[in-house]
């Protein structure tokens, strides 16, 4: 955790220097006249960030705040498998909507959960995989109206077919 | 087992079923997903309620066997949708509809990699005239008034609108250019807004379009002034325009419909002739008179042409802003 | 009394068998967008509007309206139940609602915040009938200094709302102001931070983007790795009593801030630009400043849900008096009902309440049947979504990964966004493991893109002096009031730190 603490404020004062950088593209000063420049709003506000992470190190270097005392790991050997496995699987999830339709990856993405994290049964996890897709095709397509991706073209069948169903 | 059966089945009957309207198709193309319509503006402006109104026309006659549903894009002066519609993975079934940010957009944005010519032009639905207008209780009724205010303030005359590179203000560049008018302007995130603070009276004109102000207009709180049109609207006939004293000068802001790049020849075939079923309807056409847009009907090959004399004399009018 | 028998003619309209029947189920499809994170009243208003051809104008605008406060009690249920935010306005409802959830009293939450809403919406109607022309030349005398001066104050109450460590709480609260500022300057006309030169950041970073990152993915994934995947399911079984006693506890509990919520949500509503989402954040600042046990706010109060719900239902209605009176829209939803009514054949603007008087009043007498259905449904469904909350952990984490996803989608329609809430979504998982508050940032997104560009147009109105916003005569007195409430918390602070040595010796 400690060892955390040092690293996030480090990576967010090259992420403020990066904003500082990027917003002077624009004015950042005070136009005589007219107010700041375009620039000036996000280029000082980073520079509050950018002072925040050094308060925020300095606090670590003295030991000030709860993470930059605690010695426990920041995540354990359990919690990083749990973020592979969920962290990765919504990764694969969102993947999966541009190749298989936003509802063909909510279907895997739910059984892939339920019955491989979550360890339910093949019959509960099956239903409520593909009973969820459907139910949002026809809330989100029939009744509200938003087109959700369908994925590539092997996928047009299925939703010509879901289509002259609805309209 | 029995499950992936089950799936494996549906497949196929979805499969066979797709086949019926793909027959139909051979004879006819029409859209087989909702028509994804992507609107250049935000919600609530007055591209979106055109759009919203074209929709409920197509709606309400049953013009279209899948629905328009508007989609709302309007960030970046318009870019968003720019990006949007050139990289549709669908192109038969997303159109755009444009104001004038869709020729400006793309001079103001190099970078942006758009060239409006790959879009596809589908029908010209109007064209919106600009007015200039001030508050009642200012005391001005007429452009000399407005003219000699505004000089007298000597820079302190406060004009609001809807951002740089925006259609108004390259009116009112126009305008403070040929009368040497020096003017503050005040960027806003849409004409309501513009048009509430000319209520309010926190700013003391605007250049705003017909249907923007109409309400203020007819309650008696907003006097226009001066026309932006080439001839004298037919619902202000006491306004003169700025032709009438000697400039060759009119702007529009275009409500034309667009097809994405790429779209196929038999879509643009049907949706042209949807759109021009929703222009000769009555609903349009009362449209048009009651919000003083007017008429600009031309095929595609004049809209292509409507296009490139557009980009060109933007590309005038934005040097002139910026410069 | 004139106005009394126009209101009695307009609610007459409203109670007509199709105009009942078309709120009831307007309010029912309007709570279950409002339920889903991502849907909000724009989209049930926007898409729904077409259906309207179906029924006569007055009909149409009454079922628009039903969906409109269906949407608004629903906000509330996501808030409390998810944890996720379905819209700014129901961000200050998930301080106090998601504790509450977590400590087993969700149904008490529900019951408060419909409770609040119902009231909140029902002052809100009172004073909308009776003042409105007033009003809204108020309305109208706030120009960019005075809105500029009122996110000032905003921003006041964020100061309590932090955690305990003060850089990381200005830090989240600068990084919300600048995502905010990505996109377009809106003076300028000129792109602005456009992140690795990647176009798609033009369009900016919207609230949804960023809350459903935080509180849909981020928040999730924080519990499942904290419990090991093993949350206690501690909501209790839903009994028709136990509702009884949920609704006297919200009544006794959360009067004050209810009080609080219903009439200052509706003079922030009725402001333009402004809106619901200030109108919910200054209400709850506002009944932890001068409730008698802040410190219970953020574990759990009942006033703390109960404040920002009133407000936010009190400022949806207010913002309605804007459209009505001048045919100005007070809100995305609002500007879409505008729409909706030069589709009608309606003209905006300030002649419709004389030139329309049977549309406007029967609107306002929806207003109130239309608020009354939304409160019964509402608690009718409360047990619904309680039993939901009562499913297992590995059953509920994946739906709601999902409805994120899904509801992130159908807001933005944009697949680059998606990847942004997943990337903010992994990003809140690190900073909130390490104590960073992250509600600052979101609703500062919210803030900001109102705060720069009004802040901005008012030194351009005064040639650069800073002045302005002193000497106008609204402005000023609220400026000098929330620089105050800035510098108060600062002063005790600094009282506090030389007091400890002295406890010390």
């Amino acid at each position: 955790m400690r060892y955390g603490e040092i690293l996030t404020a480090g990576v967010l004062a090259l992420f403020s220097i990066y904003l500082m950088v990027k917003s002077a593209e624009l004015p950042i000063g005070f136009i005589r006249g007219q107010g700041p420049g375009g620039g000036a709003w996000p280029f000082w506000l980073s520079g509050i960030m950018l002072i925040c992470c050094a308060m925020i190190a300095l606090n670590w270097w003295r030991q000030t705040s709860p993470p930059s005392r605690s010695d426990e790991p920041f995540l354990d050997g359990h919690g990083w498998r749990t973020m592979v496995f969920v962290g990765g699987g919504l990764i694969g999830f969102i993947a999966l909507i541009e190749i298989i339709s936003m509802y063909g990856a909510v279907a895997v993405f739910l059984f892939y959960y339920l019955w491989f994290l979550g360890r339910h049964s093949l019959a509960l996890s099956l239903t409520l995989s593909l009973a969820t897709p459907l139910l949002f095709f026809f809330f989100f397509e029939g009744m509200m109206r938003i087109t959700m991706p369908t994925g590539m073209s092997f996928t047009d069948p299925v939703f010509d077919f879901l289509y002259d169903i609805i309209y | 087992m029995s499950i992936t059966k089950r799936a494996l089945l549906q497949l196929s009957c979805a499969g066979l079923l797709a086949i019926t309207p793909m027959a139909a198709m051979a004879q006819e193309w029409e859209p087989r997903r909702p028509i994804d319509f992507v609107i250049m503006a935000g919600p609530g402006g007055g591209a979106d309620q055109i759009a919203r109104f074209i929709q409920s026309v197509a709606e309400q006659h049953d013009m279209t066997s899948r629905p328009l549903v508007p989609n709302n894009k309007g960030g970046g002066s318009g870019a968003e949708a720019l990006l949007h519609v050139n990289a549709a993975s669908d192109p038969d079934h997303t159109l755009l509809v444009t104001l004038n940010s869709f020729f400006t957009t793309p001079l103001r944005q190099a970078n942006l990699g758009i060239d409006i010519q790959t879009f596809t032009p589908i029908a010209m639905m109007g064209v919106d005239p600009f007015v200039l207008w001030m508050h009642v209780d200012s005391g001005i009724t007429d452009f000399e008034g407005f003219l000699a205010q505004a000089r007298a303030m000597n820079g302190e005359f406060v004009m609001g609108g809807t951002g740089t590179g925006q259609e108004d203000s390259i009116v009112i560049a126009f305008m403070s250019g040929a009368y040497g008018l020096d003017i503050k302007y005040i960027p806003y995130d849409g004409g309501g807004a513009v048009a509430r603070d000319l209520a309010g009276q926190q700013i003391m004109a605007t250049v705003n379009n017909p249907a923007e102000a109409k309400g203020f207009y007819e309650a008696g709180n907003f006097v226009p002034l001066l026309a932006f049109s080439d001839e004298r609207l037919p619902a202000y006939p006491d306004v003169p325009t700025i032709r009438e004293l000697g400039h060759e000068f009119s702007y529009y802001n275009q409500r034309a419909v667009v097809g994405a790049p790429g779209m196929s020849d038999e879509a643009a075939a049907y949706y042209r002739d949807l759109f021009t079923k929703v222009y000769e309807s009555e609903e349009w056409q009362g449209y048009l008179q009651s919000e003083s847009l007017a008429p600009l009907w031309m095929d595609a090959d004049g809209q292509r042409a409507y296009w490139n004399t557009q980009v060109e004399s933007h590309r005038v009018l934005l040097s002139r802003l910026d410069g | 009394m004139e106005i009394l028998a126009l209101l009695g003619d307009g609610m007459l309209i409203a109670l007509q068998p199709l105009n009942l029947l078309l709120i009831i189920a307007g309010v029912t499809v309007g709570l279950f967008i409002g339920a889903m994170p991502g849907l909000g009243s724009v989209n049930g208003v926007a898409i729904l509007l077409p259906i309207t051809f179906l029924v006569p104008p007055s009909g149409a605008i009454i079922f628009l309206a039903a969906i409109y406060y269906g949407a608004m009690y629903g906000g509330a249920i996501s808030s409390v139940t998810l944890g996720i935010p379905g819209a700014s306005t129901a961000v200050a409802t998930t301080f106090d609602g998601r504790p509450m959830a977590l400590k087993g009293q969700a149904s008490l939450a529900l019951v408060t915040a419909a409770i609040a809403s119902f009231i909140g919406g029902s002052v809100a109607n009172i004073i909308f009938t009776g003042f409105a022309p007033v009003l809204a030349s108020v309305a109208l005398s706030f120009g960019p200094p005075e809105i500029f001066a009122l996110m000032l104050l905003a921003f006041a109450t964020f100061v309590g709302l932090g955690g305990e460590d003060i850089p990381k709480t200005i830090l989240s609260i600068c990084l919300g102001l600048v995502l905010g500022a990505i996109g377009f300057d809106q003076i300028s006309g000129a792109p602005r931070l456009v992140l690795f030169d990647i176009n798609a950041f033009l369009q900016g970073i919207g609230f949804l983007v960023l809350a459903i990152g935080v509180y849909g993915i981020g928040e999730m994934l924080w519990t499942i790795e904290q419990t090991r995947g093993e949350v206690e399911n501690n909501t209790p079984k839903m009994t028709a009593r136990g509702m009884a006693s949920d609704a006297r506890t919200a009544l006794r509990e959360g009067w004050k801030g209810t009080a609080i919520g219903s009439f200052l949500g509706f003079f922030v509503g009725i402001l333009p630009a402004a809106g619901a989402t200030p109108a919910s954040l200054m209400s709850y600042g506002v009944a932890k400043m001068t409730s008698r046990n802040p410190e219970k706010f953020g574990r759990g109060s009942v006033d703390g849900v109960a404040a920002p719900e009133a407000a936010n239902n009190s400022a949806s209605t207010g913002s309605m008096l804007p459209m009505l009176t001048l045919g100005i829209p007070g809100s995305p939803t609002t500007a879409i009902l505008l729409g909706g009514m030069v589709i009608w054949g309606l003209v905006p603007g300030p002649r419709l309440f004389v030139d329309e008087t049977e549309f406007v009043w029967g609107l306002i007498g929806s207003f109130y049947i239309s608020n009354m259905a939304a409160l019964f449904i509402n608690l009718a469904f409360i047990p619904v979504f309680i039993w939901m909350l009562r499913m297992p952990f590995t059953i509920l984490a994946p739906m709601i990964f999902v409805l994120s996803i899904v509801g992130g989608y159908a807001a933005t329609r944009d697949m680059f966004d998606i990847w942004l809430i997943l990337i903010f979504g992994f990003g809140a998982l690190v900073l909130r493991r390490l104590d960073y508050p992250l509600a600052p940032a979101v609703l500062a997104i919210v803030l900001g893109p109102i705060a720069e560009p009004t802040l901005r147009q008012s030194l351009l109105l005064s040639s650069g002096d800073p002045m302005i916003f002193f000497t106008r005569p609204v402005a000023g007195p609220i400026t000098v009031i929330a620089i105050i409430l800035i510098l108060l918390p600062a002063l005790k602070l600094f009282r506090r730190k030389k007091a400890t040595p002295a406890i010390g010796e």
